[in-house]
């Protein structure tokens, strides 16, 4: 039974793979301005469960693709995560130029396993670097960014106490690489700080009832890249919580993540996302596949 | 799993701020020594493979500028053999290896030439394929590129 559960999961995997990917290749032969981008491989980073670029679930302060100065790139990619009681599969795909403004989509299915039913929401990310560059600055590299989030069907967080169906989480990161820093390494540190009415990212809604003001959520992440091509890193996302029905808690992972080429990257990563709707320990693996044009 | 890595985050932050502080400290000790430990096994240079080692990696670095369309204009008029010479003291003066510069700083050889961030990210590649070419570690590579990452400031859009 298990194993049956496990194989459905993976191919919806494939599925949204099979269904991303080819938007990419769409692009690499509709818009010629796409070269491989001149950045470093490894420096976009992956894509959130959200669409931005960062880790899986917390959006750092790069850029996605590999798009320099002057430069487009476009990204496509399928997530899955895989916990307890729950399944979320995301397709997103992202635009950027000039290694400065990212455009991104977000669309997630969040499977209610054991409940049965399914919720859902759409994700529009902007994202403008405003100062530091990752790997030449003292300073950090900043950017800030915004969210733009809407649930499928309202039903279910409205019966919950949700308040609204749509919300926007606007956020201020800061990314730096430390050159040699650990046992010869290269490490990224990355702090985020997010303003949100979220109930678990959106997913249930947004604000409450009872309260509708935006919330100060921290976020961290920190990865040793132990090779050209390979991090290993934590990453942590603080949440609100906020709806009286039942606990919200915050999300934490441990992920490493090959970028194979800068035109492909896989990262994995066994998270923990504690207690959702009820169902307490939600815990599991995430699956991550991107393609960079 | 979450005690885990509650407990991780304080020991990953100490490993990353520790980590830090001991590379300023060494960092800065070599370059008082730098005269006398060019014989020494334990400057960057000498990790590097020393004067015959950095002419490969400046002749790899070479070659693949002159193949790279976004940037081999900016050589069009450069004298490739003193910028050879010239490229080799500069990496043996920045790893420590006591040679003499003959060059003029970052700031003032890369005036007028307006080098954007694409070249720059092109050149660091193209560094560390060629240092890569040449079998230096992974530590080494990341310690001359932590000293040479700093110079994007006075090098681009000038």
């Amino acid at each position: 039974m298990n194993i049956a559960m496990n194989t459905l999961k993976l191919n919806s995997l494939a599925w949204n793979c099979a269904k991303a990917l080819p938007c990419l290749f769409l692009l690499l032969g509709t818009v010629p301005a796409f070269a491989e981008g001149s950045r470093v491989v490894a420096t976009g980073g992956g894509t959130t469960i959200e669409g931005s670029a960062g880790g899986g679930i917390v959006p750092w302060a790069v850029i996605n693709g590999y798009g320099s100065s002057d430069e487009w790139s476009a990204t496509a990619m399928a997530t899955g995560v895989y916990v307890d009681d729950f399944t979320l599969n995301v397709i997103g795909a992202s635009l950027s130029f000039d290694n400065r403004f990212e455009l991104s989509l977000a669309r997630q299915t969040f499977d209610l396993d054991t409940m049965g039913g399914e919720l859902g929401q759409d994700i529009f990310g902007i994202k403008y670097k405003l100062a530091g560059e990752l790997l030449y600055t003292a300073m950090p590299q900043i950017t800030l960014g915004a969210q733009y989030k809407r649930v499928d069907d309202f039903a279910i967080p409205q019966a919950v106490g949700a308040r609204s169906d749509w919300g926007l989480d606007v956020y201020i990161a800061a990314s730096k690489v430390f050159f040699d820093a650990v046992a010869g390494r290269n490490v990224l540190l990355n702090g985020t700080v997010r303003a949100t009415k979220a109930n678990q990212t959106g997913l249930l809604g947004f604000g409450t009832q009872a309260n509708n003001d935006y919330q100060f959520v921290l976020e961290a992440s920190a990865a040793v890249l132990l090779t050209d091509n390979l991090a290993l890193g934590i990453e942590y996302r603080q949440k609100p919580n906020e709806l009286a029905f039942a606990r919200e808690d915050d999300w934490q992972d441990v992920f490493l993540a090959w970028f194979i080429n800068k035109h492909l990257s896989v990262v994995t990563a066994y998270a923990n996302l504690g207690s959702i709707a009820g169902f307490a320990d939600q815990q599991g693996w995430y699956v991550s596949v991107e393609g960079t044009l | 799993m979450s005690r885990l890595l509650l407990k991780l985050l304080p020991v990953a932050a100490w490993l990353f701020f520790t980590g830090c502080a001991v590379q300023k400290a060494e960092s800065s000790a070599p370059q008082v020594n730098s005269k006398n430990s060019t014989s020494s096994q334990h400057t960057l240079y000498q990790a590097l493979g020393g004067e015959v080692g950095l002419s490969a990696i400046v002749d790899g670095l070479l070659a693949r500028i002159a193949t790279d369309q976004r940037i081999v204009h900016h050589f069009q008029e450069t004298d490739i053999a003193l910028f050879r010479e010239r490229a080799i003291e500069h990496f043996c003066l920045v790893a420590d290896g006591g040679c003499v510069y003959h060059g003029e700083n970052m700031a003032l050889s890369h005036q007028g030439l307006n080098i954007t961030q694409a070249d720059f990210d092109a050149l660091v590649g193209h560094l560390i394929e060629s240092m890569k070419e040449q079998q230096i570690p992974l530590s080494t590579r990341n310690a001359l590129l932590k000293r040479l990452a700093p110079m994007y400031s006075d090098i681009t859009y000038h």
